[in-house]
């Protein structure tokens, strides 16, 4: 039978690596890829992977089960995230307008007179299309999306990593996929799933 | 419930963990206003949509990277506790020789002078020319043939 979270980091406490290592397992993927989806750059993510997995061991010996531990740990992975973002804005201001950005790292998030939505999809793909569209969202209703979507997080569970009440976080989640709805309005209007067999 | 109402309660109600009230209220509503329906199917497509959303695999070296990174880390070391810091141990022995020093110094002034300034100071006191006839004045008898003299105003002092 697997051991649950809460015994696992107790054991990480006690100074067990084995501990550590399936916690390791357990949350690598789901740790990059909620880090990845936060931030542009995938080596960044994976930086930022490791800057949470170092915290978690750091903390292990004042470790207490007062909360779950997906609620623990997302909450130092949304903080190391919101803070590689900012610190990434304040050396965004020294880049280049000229310089050229590849399609999955944009250097700089400045709207430029973009094409539309529909040309756009047909150059980059739906994957693509979809990454800009979460990555476009305010990083606070950003990260209520990727916990609520893709990592399937109790509504109270996000109102305390987001350091919101439950009420205001429901009303983050509407705005945030109020905006997906319209920023995807071609995969996501009526009449998208037969326009996509074509 | 009208259609800003319904922005807390859409999200909760789509996932099924609207409570039951407020699930009856999106209902109503939703049988009522065609915008909001539509909004609520259109939510439905972006979550499946959402789904394709490009994932990330962590790449090979990353828990190697880790476990090298953990190992780096400082080891606590058993009974740390007990090991007085530097700084702790510098300020507890100047405390006790600051505690040495005074309680050394002396507190009665009189018995800590030198025993040969005493007697050279009371050689001074007995070769004062005043004290020549003392063994005169220590006769008391021969003051009561002094005539007697007028009573003087005394202050009381205290």
């Amino acid at each position: 039978m697997a051991r649950s979270d809460v015994h696992l980091m107790l054991g990480v406490k006690a100074g067990d690596d084995t501990s550590f290592e399936l916690l390791l397992q357990r949350y690598r993927t789901p740790l990059v890829n909620f880090l990845y989806r936060m931030v542009r750059d995938p080596a960044t993510a994976e930086d930022l992977a490791q800057e949470v997995f170092l915290r978690v061991y750091r903390a292990r010996r004042k470790y207490s089960p007062s909360a779950k531990f997906t609620t623990w740990l997302f909450r130092i992975a949304t903080n190391v995230a919101l803070n590689a973002l900012r610190d990434s804005r304040h050396r965004q201001r020294d880049v280049s307008l000229d310089e050229p950005g590849d399609e999955e790292r944009p250097a700089l998030d400045v709207p430029d007179g973009q094409p539309s939505a529909v040309e756009r999809m047909v150059a980059s793909g739906r994957a693509a299309l979809i990454r800009r569209a979460i990555l476009a969202l305010p990083e606070k209703q950003r990260a209520a999306v990727l916990l609520h979507k893709y990592h399937e997080l109790d509504y109270d569970e996000i109102a305390r990593i987001l350091e919101c009440s439950e009420s205001a976080l429901k009303s983050l989640l509407f705005r945030a996929y109020e905006t997906l709805r319209v920023e995807l309005a071609p995969l996501v209007k009526p009449g998208a799933d037969s326009a996509r067999a074509e | 419930m009208n259609c800003e109402r319904i922005e807390t309660q859409l999200i909760a109600y789509l996932d099924g963990k609207a409570p039951a009230a407020a699930a009856r209220e999106v209902e109503t509503h939703l049988a009522a206003c065609a915008a909001c329906r539509a909004r609520a199917d259109e939510f439905r497509r972006l979550w499946s949509v959402l789904d394709e959303a490009p994932a990330h695999e962590a790449s090979l070296g990353f828990d190697a990277r880790l476990r090298r990174a953990v190992a780096a880390e400082p080891r606590p070391v058993p009974f740390a506790w007990l090991i007085p810091s530097m700084r702790a141990a510098m300020a507890v022995t100047v405390l006790v020789l600051l505690s040495v020093w005074i309680s050394s110094a002396p507190t009665d002034v009189n018995t800590a002078m030198p025993t040969a300034k005493v007697e050279e100071e009371f050689k001074m006191i007995r070769d004062l020319p005043v004290l020549e006839d003392y063994d005169v004045l220590a006769n008391f008898e021969v003051l009561s043939d002094l005539p007697a003299a007028k009573p003087l105003v005394q202050n009381e002092t205290m």
